[in-house]
């Protein structure tokens, strides 16, 4: 284990991830990981291909039940909760940490709008009196719509998406469709977002533009952002606090000039020191991407 | 000749055309047709009087080798390119044919069998039957025929047809706005038009039960994607939750209504809470077992439900406490005597569609309200993604346990009107069929569309009791249709999904004065 840079106290963090470990079967995914990732900050997770980091995101949000481990989410309004011990559907509901995924999962066949406002459910659904006062179209419910769209208006406006708000989300092309799986994550109105390799498929100025709305929502909506990213232009541009994993282990955990001098990562990345037999040319290639980093290794 | 595609069809057209190749194909399908049909259908071992005895059947076996032959070298000459002799000879044929049989359906609908029978010696056929199966095929053919003209000479690929296909949809629900109204007004005036008899009013009421089960089923179905392959169990529960209360407790219609539902709702929900983690074809294999349990329970469950004796003499709905009746008992009224009518028995048909109108009207008034609200749209979206709709905080048991429920209810609605309406039920009413039908007419009219049920609904129950001196021919027809639309319109008729909501009115002043009609 390297020494860690910046050591974050549970009491600080937002999330606070004690001795996780994920085994199926004989396979373990993740072995004893601890971090922390803090409110107002962009907390970046890479790791070479089958370093753990999807299952990290699935025992976060309830999609895996770790074997070990305490997930403590500090609510600001609510206390600590664990979320290791709720189930799927509540960590979005109650504990408010959305996610996004790595396959772009919207609702196809809905508009727009109407993706952003089915994530507004839980909260409608109070106003429509559990669907009961709304059938007979009372005002409480038309209220609570009318606002439900202008949140929707306003995060199509921020991802630049109002003029195709009623198209179908299946129609809209992949870097839209990106920006909109964030905004609607976001409509859940989150304290932890959690994005899985949002720049995956962008072009390099959709991946500008992803930078400045991830940024965005760290300044503005002052939540904690953790990102799973292998374009290392995403990473290292806008993360405050970076965890590297591999085959289930920390590695390294600090900021971006930390990272990406810690000899730890560069082995993990660039294989070991020792295997000298390389062309120099191949070598010299090979040191000066590592401040770029290669998308990872095939052997997972 | 595979690879010859539609825009050069004609060009091939000009070229030689291989007779010899195609009299080979003719006279081997021809073969092949003998000899399938020379033992089942040219013998016939008939009951008479002492014993059985065998009959022949040769000239139907020729009409089938001479329908093969003339067949497959029509289909040889649109494969090859030459569509145009095929429509000039098919063409007048079918047209012959369809007059044929128009006539025949007509004159023995109007009742004079003198004249059909008449038109059928005129025809070098034993039976009419053979004359449906050579009008089908030789309208499939000549179809097929103009089909390939019209492709020839035009370049619209199938993308764009099915988008056109979609528009037309849009068209259809767009116009649906000031079509609903008018179908409503036509439905309301409907048993008071000159042409109405009795067994038309008969049919309309069956055909809007199943209407009314359509959309009830569009709810679980179309809006909320849980395929549900037995949705009859819980028609049979409430017909069954109003006959038992009804013969046993006495209990009115109106009383028993809202429990037939509610009992429909609750067996819903306890089907739903082990099943709804099962997705896709898992759901539906259980959900088919389930509606298979029900009718064994009410058939072996004597003591109850009196099994496949079923129940009779159940009460018959009143109007306001006015009973249909001609002769009230002592001291009571009935509708005809409260309001000084004459008594005809038509009376007690056009309250029992007035009702069911009703109820399928308060189905689909339902659905469509209920489709902008949250509950609704949380269906639609669990449809399209499960587990994006969990991570956004969307409880997707109490989710589907509501669309399961809400569906089941109308359905145990529909049940106990059927109940009223046939006075008596027995577990045959429900058998898997029912459930079958109740989903063709969901997946014709196109998943989640209010207006393609109506019109599926006319076509599946409507058309068949229409036609039901085809007897069990209607069924192939029915089988028949179903794979025309699933081969030219996958969707449904009138699939086009219309947004709950939208940010930016869609130009021209309907759509900000009528927000909400028949879809």
């Amino acid at each position: 284990m390297s020494a860690q840079a910046a050591p974050l106290a549970a009491e600080q963090a937002l999330l606070s991830v004690e001795h996780l470990t994920m085994r199926f079967g004989g396979l373990v995914a993740i072995d004893d990981v601890s971090f922390a990732a803090r409110d107002r900050e962009i907390t970046a997770i890479i790791g070479p291909n089958g370093a753990g980091k999807t299952t990290v995101f699935n025992c976060l949000t309830g999609f895996y039940k770790p074997t070990v481990g305490r997930l403590g989410l500090s609510h600001p309004q609510k206390g600590v909760m664990l979320l290791e011990q709720m189930e799927g559907f509540r960590i979005a509901q109650q504990a408010g940490v959305a996610r996004t995924f790595q396959n772009i999962r919207l609702f196809a066949k809905m508009t727009v709008l109407e993706n952003l406002i089915v994530a507004q459910h839980n909260h409608l659904m109070r106003a429509s009196g559990y669907t009961v006062l709304g059938l007979f179209g009372l005002g409480v419910y038309r209220h609570a719509e009318k606002d439900a769209v202008d949140k929707a208006r306003y995060w199509l406006d921020r991802i630049h998406l109002t003029d195709k708000a009623d198209w179908d989300a299946g129609n809209l092309p992949y870097g839209d469709q990106r920006r909109l799986e964030i905004a609607r994550a976001m409509c859940i109105d989150p304290i932890l977002l959690c994005l899985d390799e949002p720049a995956a498929g962008l072009n390099p100025r959709e991946s500008h533009e992803l930078n400045e709305l991830l940024q965005f929502i760290r300044d503005e909506h002052k939540i904690g952002v953790l990102l799973i990213e292998h374009d290392m232009s995403v990473v290292m541009e806008i993360s405050d606090h970076i965890i590297v994993l591999d085959y289930g282990r920390k590695i390294s955990d600090g900021d971006p000039d930390f990272v990406r001098n810690d000899p730890n990562v560069i082995r993990a990345y660039l294989g070991e020191e020792e295997e000298e037999e390389l062309p120099p040319e191949v070598a010299q290639d090979l040191s000066s991407r590592t401040d770029g980093g290669p998308e990872g290794r095939d052997d997972s | 000749m595979a690879e010859i595609t539609a825009n050069s069809r004609l060009a091939a057209a000009k070229g030689r055309l291989d007779t010899v190749a195609m009299l080979k194909e003719a006279g081997l399908t021809a073969l092949v047709m003998f000899a399938l049909t020379v033992g089942l259908v040219g013998f016939e071992v008939r009951d008479i009087p002492g014993g059985l005895a065998l009959f022949t059947r040769f000239d139907d076996v020729a009409v089938a080798v001479l329908l093969g032959f003339f067949g497959r070298m029509a289909l040889f000459l649109l494969r090859e390119g030459h569509p145009r002799p095929v429509a000039i000879i098919g063409g007048p044929l079918v047209l012959l044919l369809v007059l044929v049989l128009a006539a025949d359906v007509w004159f023995t609908g109007a009742g004079d069998v003198a004249a059909s029978e008449s038109i059928r010696s005129w025809l070098p056929f034993n039976s009419i039957i053979v004359v449906w199966v050579i009008a089908i095929i030789s309208v499939f053919i000549a179809a097929r025929a103009i089909l390939a003209i019209r492709r020839a000479s035009s370049t619209v690929t199938v993308e764009e047809r099915e988008a056109r296909a979609d528009h037309v949809a849009a068209q259809v629900q767009k116009i649906g706005r000031y079509v609903g109204p008018a179908l409503l007004a036509f439905a309301l005036l409907y048993p008071f038009l000159p042409f109405v008899n009795r067994q038309l009013l008969d049919i309309s009421v069956l055909v809007v039960t199943y209407m009314m089960l359509g959309w009830g089923l569009n709810i679980v179905v179309g809006l909320a994607g849980l395929l549900d392959l037995g949705y009859v169990a819980f028609y049979a529960v409430g017909a069954y939750s109003y006959a038992l209360l009804g013969t046993k407790l006495d209990m009115s219609f109106w009383v028993c209504l809202p429990f037939a539902g509610f009992m429909a709702a609750t067996a819903g929900v306890i089907l739903g809470f082990p099943v709804l983690r099962l997705r896709g074809d898992y759901l539906a294999i259980v959900t088919l077992g389930f509606g298979e349990m029900i009718r064994v329970i009410l058939l072996n469950w004597y003591d109850v439900t009196r099994g496949p004796d079923g129940i009779s003499n159940i009460p018959r709905p009143s109007f306001f406490g006015l009973p249909f009746t001609r002769r009230p008992p002592e001291g009571t009224e009935s509708f005809h005597t409260f309001f000084g009518l004459e008594y005809t028995p038509v009376d007690r048909l056009i309250f029992l569609y007035y009702l069911i109108l009703a109820m399928a009207m308060i189905t689909n008034l339902f659905t469509m309200r209920i489709r902008k609200l949250p509950v609704g749209r949380a269906w639609e979206a669990l449809r399209e993604d499960e587990t994006a709709c969990r991570s956004l905080g969307v409880n997707p048991t109490n989710t589907k346990l509501t669309a399961f429920g809400i569906g089941a209810m109308f359905g145990g609605f529909a049940g106990s009107f059927f109940a009223t309406r046939q006075g008596f039920i027995s577990p045959e009413s429900f058998t898997f069929i029912e459930s079958a039908v109740i989903l063709a007419i969901v997946v014709l009219g196109g998943f989640g569309s209010q207006l393609g049920v109506i019109v599926a609904a006319i076509l599946l129950i409507g058309l068949p009791e229409f036609f039901r001196e085809l007897q069990q021919y209607r069924m192939l027809a029915f089988g028949a249709a179903m794979v025309l639309i699933m081969v030219w319109r996958p969707a449904g008729l009138l699939a086009h999904r219309e947004p709950t909501i939208r940010l930016h009115p869609r130009s021209g002043p309907a759509d900000k004065t009528a927000p909400q009609s028949a879809e």
